[in-house]
């Protein structure tokens, strides 16, 4: 099937760091149901270091491919790292996707912010610039895709 | 290979092949030349369209040969449209889950000034003639309404309502695209005033289309060229691919007894089979559908990834998710007949044909429900239902 790069298909058929986590310190959550796709990301975080994470997908080929990429580059990286996470990186690590799934990858970037969010306002820790996850800038845009 | 998305094209069947390669090979004339060699293949072309009417139950003047059905459906509402401007009545009825080829067409005449009444459809996925006769005015030109639907498989009363509209004196025109050579079609006893079928929904070629229209409706062009068809479509007849349609069509509606009781016991052991994975519902009514239609909505799974693994498993499937409709939002089918959009992205078609074997059905059934479960151990929207923080669409 050429719908996909070979590096998407295999991260969607054998995703990466798949699964909940019982004692996760930070859990992020984008997208929803009407749309079709929602993406969770737990975090384990040790000083500034994420020492594990997994997701859980409810979405298309590209939603759990790009989500277990977004793992992959966020997992054993200072926090600082995985605020730089763009959707771009995302994308050219999973050698591209079709241009009407790009949104898949700025979910995965706002899932990963959206759970150092949450690790912000579980520990008091300044993280991030923001308190909502609907203040990221890629966020507005991907809103103005989804209208 | 498990090939289970007739309702999108069908495998061309062996006959159809080789009438078209003969035609091709040796009966490459013009129908419109003078020449013997040349009349030879307007008699070959006139031959199809007398086989085509025959299956039809109308006479072969009736038959004007498409290069598709969304052509025939355009050309159909084109005329209704062009009969009614004329003498003043411009409201359309239709329904809100046609196929786009309809649906669109009426969207460009509504902008032209035409009033467009869309009938809201059950969730059984059939419209009732009593929608139909209530919906009915004085300055209503056409009633088109689909006989089968192409993602639900559902079967509208069409004779009953081409008999509500001969009686009002109204255009009736039904998309049987997806009926063609699966379901009995008689335009006359159907009071059928035009209907579009397509070669490639039953095991003929791609690129060729009828539409069908009584005698004395004059059909307004939608392209403009030469004296083709008696006037009422432009082009050089794609003559082997009308050999083709008509092969096809023909082989069909000869065994379209036997094709039925054969798909239509495999379609309900698939569904039965379906039906036992928890949270799931089939889509529209389980009797008035055609034989070969299966449709269900999962809850908690999206589309178009369950599509990707069944593909792994040999499956060939469709679904009405956002990501497969090319579009934001799920099936408008699925929407139409009431499902919420968090299930509609949760949806497969499985349209089969009578090459399956029962084994095939119990592969797809047990495949199905393996991928349902582990998209489902995946998503964080069945693990919210799970744990009750939010709410079932489905009863188990």
């Amino acid at each position: 099937m050429a719908l996909y790069s070979d590096t998407v298909m295999d991260h969607f058929f054998h995703p990466r760091n798949v699964g909940s986590m019982d004692d996760a310190d930070a859990i992020g959550e984008v997208g929803n149901p009407v749309c079709g796709d929602i993406m969770r990301i737990y975090l384990k975080i040790d000083g500034d270091i994420i020492t594990d994470v997994k997701f859980e997908t409810f979405g298309c080929g590209s939603a759990i491919a790009s989500s277990s990429m977004a793992t992959e580059l966020v997992k054993g990286q200072p926090i600082s790292k995985a605020l730089e996470l763009t959707n771009k990186a995302v994308t050219e690590a999973l050698g591209g996707l079709p241009a009407h799934k790009i949104h898949c990858s700025v979910l995965a970037e706002e899932a990963i912010k959206s759970a150092l969010l949450d690790y912000q306002q579980k520990t008091g820790r300044h993280i991030i610039d923001i308190e909502s996850i609907d203040e990221l800038e890629s966020h507005e845009e991907h809103a103005e895709v989804e209208a | 290979m498990i090939y289970a998305d007739n309702a999108a094209t069908t495998k061309v069947c062996d006959a159809a092949i080789e009438a078209m390669a003969e035609c091709m090979r040796n009966g490459y004339g013009n129908p419109s030349s003078l020449y013997s060699f040349a009349q030879d293949a307007k008699e070959v072309l006139e031959g199809a369209r007398k086989t085509i009417a025959e299956c039809l139950c109308c006479d072969p003047k009736e038959i004007t040969f498409t290069s598709c059905g969304t052509e025939a459906d355009n050309q159909a509402v084109a005329t209704a449209a062009k009969i009614g401007r004329k003498a003043g009545k411009m409201h359309i009825i239709s329904t809100a889950f046609e196929h786009h080829a309809i649906l669109h067409t009426l969207k460009r005449y509504e902008e032209e000034g035409f009033e467009i009444t869309l009938l809201d459809v059950a969730p059984t996925g059939v419209v009732s003639v009593e929608q139909v006769a209530e919906a009915l005015r004085e300055d209503t030109c056409l009633v088109t309404i689909m006989y089968a639907n192409n993602e639900i498989g559902t079967i509208q009363p069409i004779a009953e309502i081409g008999a509500l509209c001969k009686e009002r004196g109204i255009l009736f025109h039904t998309d049987a695209v997806q009926a063609a050579g699966h379901l009995p079609i008689d335009v006359k006893a159907q009071n059928i005033d035009m209907l579009s079928i397509s070669a490639h929904k039953f095991h003929g070629p791609k690129g060729v289309g009828v539409l069908y229209a009584r005698k004395g409706i004059v059909l307004a062009n939608v392209l403009e060229g030469g004296a083709q068809e008696r006037n009422r479509r432009p082009g050089t007849e794609n003559v082997p691919g009308i050999v083709g349609m008509a092969t096809a069509l023909k082989i069909a509606c000869d065994g379209l007894e036997e094709s039925t009781a054969k798909v239509t016991a495999l379609r309900d052991r698939l569904i039965e089979g379906l039906d036992r994975i928890p949270y799931s519902e089939l889509n529209g009514d389980p009797v008035k559908r055609l034989p070969g239609n299966v449709s269900f909505c999962f809850e908690g799974i999206e589309g178009e990834s369950l599509l990707l693994l069944l593909d792994a498993k040999g499956i060939c499937a469709s679904s009405g998710s956002a990501c497969t409709s090319g579009s934001l939002d799920p099936s408008h089918v699925l929407l139409a007949i009431g499902r919420p959009h968090e299930v509609a992205h949760g949806s497969l078609r499985l349209s089969i044909g009578d090459d399956l074997t029962e084994a095939d059905i119990d592969y797809m059934v047990e495949s199905v429900t393996e991928v349902v479960t582990y998209l489902r151990s995946i998503s964080p929207f069945w693990r919210d239902m799970v744990e009750g923080k939010r709410e079932h669409v489905f009863a188990e």
